[in-house]
């Protein structure tokens, strides 16, 4: 390939006091691709994407991104690397409205340094924030649930305005972390467009237990077991593999 | 009816010092689940530096922004290093738990220590910047004064003040970002450990502000807060400890509480009436007037 990779995992390995989280796993994102890591449960899909986003230290391994090495980010340089990411667990602020919960995801755009902005009350600053947070809602299509306070919002919105959140940053890559998750069929089907849709925009690499959305926006797929990549490439041929199949047989026999 | 109304004056001004001190609490309770029980110490140093400097110059608004200042640095230094240091080498089980508080309590001793090797142990005085003779009219006296008025404005200008900055700059987002979930104040670019260290300044400062009022016209001494402290402690826990405004509302709960017993019940039950205030609310609402309705996430 011409263009280097986005962003580029190669032999990763993570241990928890000898235990071997992840061993030599490697994944590839390139631009306007979705990416997808599955597994069954306790493969490591979570800790791959906590050592990608800093709340993991990886014991070995390499991170690249445009094609450069760079030292693994911690969590806090994430959205000033282009890279942002939602967790399984939403976490929106009840007491403050969908608005500032999403303005909390839009920190590197206000320039002025803490302290000065403890002082002088930088209205420009703000304003940009309200403008960028506005916007993200509307991509999520969640505009005009901007004045609510989070703790009113069904479910499913709560996972929209979170993945407003994430793209307030306007991130070149996306980390989803089970946007799926406890959402029923109606509320998939809308996730799958808005994914589709954010594509266009960003790079994504997704962590999801439905296989069907897996299956839906998935250009290709990493199929980890034990720690370990069993399996990667186009969503068609993985699905197939029977490494994979015996993978998933055995976790559901069990 | 003006004996009820002076008593209830009497307990906003205390309640007001109260609130300053449960404020300086919940700040750092909300960023790192600490109770800093040094905060006394803190700000005992902090007001010897107002006394120093009010010996110096004479000029009471000097040694106020002197304590301040101190104040908040303080803080800073005590989360900087003693926090992170002891956070870094214990993350969990119940050691974490009772470690930290351990650790403030020492470093409440050895503040105290180092203000009496500093200044001594005998009392020592400042006076307070207006009158503290009470207002009279005609012949009733109101036992209120200039003083107790600059008291009230003194803690209503910290609380605005507050409140602005976590209301309407970016900083008090972060602040309350941090405070609520600090994962996801991390993905989205705040600095939490930054963050952190700017609540124990903040909370520095106001403990600091606290210090310096309760003070003037009274015996300074390196354990002349101790009280302050605790009535501080209750009036955070009556707010809910997690509520810069519960620990406002707290604070004059309490002041107008103990100011009320105080004058219909008898002195002999000033100090055991904070914890007759503090259990009857947590009987009532035993999260504290202004808990929150759903716990952390994080």
């Amino acid at each position: 390939m011409s263009t280097p990779a986005m962003l580029s995992v190669q032999k990763l390995s993570v241990d928890f006091g000898g235990l071997h989280a992840l061993k030599d796993v490697y994944l590839e994102l390139n631009h306007h691709e979705v990416v997808g890591v599955i597994g069954p449960n306790g493969a490591g899909k979570t800790t791959f994407f906590n050592a990608l986003s800093g709340f993991v230290t990886p014991t070995a391994g390499t991170f690249s991104l445009h094609g450069e090495p760079h030292k693994w980010p911690r969590p806090d340089q994430l959205t000033s690397l282009g890279i942002s990411r939602t967790l399984q667990g939403v976490g929106l602020f009840p007491d403050l409205t969908v608005l500032e919960n999403v303005m909390v995801g839009a920190q590197k755009f206000a320039k002025t340094g803490l302290i000065s902005s403890a002082f002088g009350f930088t209205n420009k600053d703000e304003e940009l924030l309200r403008e960028k947070a506005r916007i993200a809602l509307e991509r999520v299509y969640a505009g005009g649930l901007a004045n609510r306070r989070a703790d009113t919002l069904a479910y499913p919105d709560t996972k929209r305005v979170a993945i407003a959140r994430a793209l307030v940053s306007e991130p070149q890559i996306l980390l989803l972390d089970e946007p799926a998750g406890g959402l029923g069929s109606q509320d998939i089907a809308w996730m799958n467009s808005l994914i589709h849709n954010l594509k266009s925009t960003c790079s994504i690499i997704l962590v999801e237990h439905h296989m069907d959305v897996v299956m839906s926006v998935c250009d290709r797929i990493y199929v980890l077991n034990f720690g370990e990549v069993i399996s990667s490439g186009p969503s068609d041929v993985v699905r197939r593999d029977p490494a994979v199949i015996a993978a998933y047989l055995g976790a559901e026999a069990v | 009816m003006l004996a009820f109304i002076s008593t209830l004056l009497i307990g906003i001004t205390v309640g007001a010092i109260y609130s300053l001190m449960a404020l300086s609490l919940v700040l750092v309770w909300r960023s790192t689940r600490v109770i800093n029980f040094a905060q006394a110490g803190q700000a005992i140093f902090s007001t010897y530096v107002a006394y120093e400097v009010i010996q110096r110059t004479g000029n009471f608004i000097l040694g106020m922004a002197a304590a301040v200042v101190v104040g908040a640095l303080l803080g800073a230094l005590v989360e900087v290093l003693l926090m992170r240091t002891l956070f870094k080498r214990i993350h969990s089980g119940a050691v974490a738990a009772v470690a930290p508080v351990i650790a403030t309590l020492g470093l409440l001793g050895v503040i105290r220590a180092s203000v009496g090797l500093i200044w001594g142990n005998d009392g020592h005085r400042f006076d307070a910047p207006v009158s503290t003779q009470a207002f009279s009219m005609g012949n009733t006296v109101i036992p209120f004064s200039r003083f107790n008025l600059l008291v009230i404005a003194t803690a209503a200008l910290v609380m605005i003040v507050f409140t602005v900055i976590f209301q309407k700059t970016s900083l008090g987002l972060s602040l309350r970002a941090s405070a609520f979930a600090p994962e996801i104040a991390r993905l989205s670019g705040i600095r939490v450990g930054s963050i952190r260290t700017i609540g124990w300044a903040f909370a520095g400062a106001t403990g600091a502000v606290a210090g310096v009022l309760i003070s003037p016209n009274d015996s300074l001494t390196p354990n002349s807060l101790d009280l302050l402290l605790i009535f501080g402690f209750v009036s955070a826990v009556i707010g809910g400890l997690d509520s810069l405004i519960g620990a406002v509302v707290g604070g004059l709960v309490l002041g107008i509480g103990k100011a009320l017993i105080l004058a219909y019940l008898g002195s002999s039950l000033d100090y055991p009436t904070a914890f007759v205030v503090l259990a009857i609310v947590l009987i009532v609402r035993p999260g504290g007037i202004f808990s929150m309705k759903r716990g952390r996430n994080a």
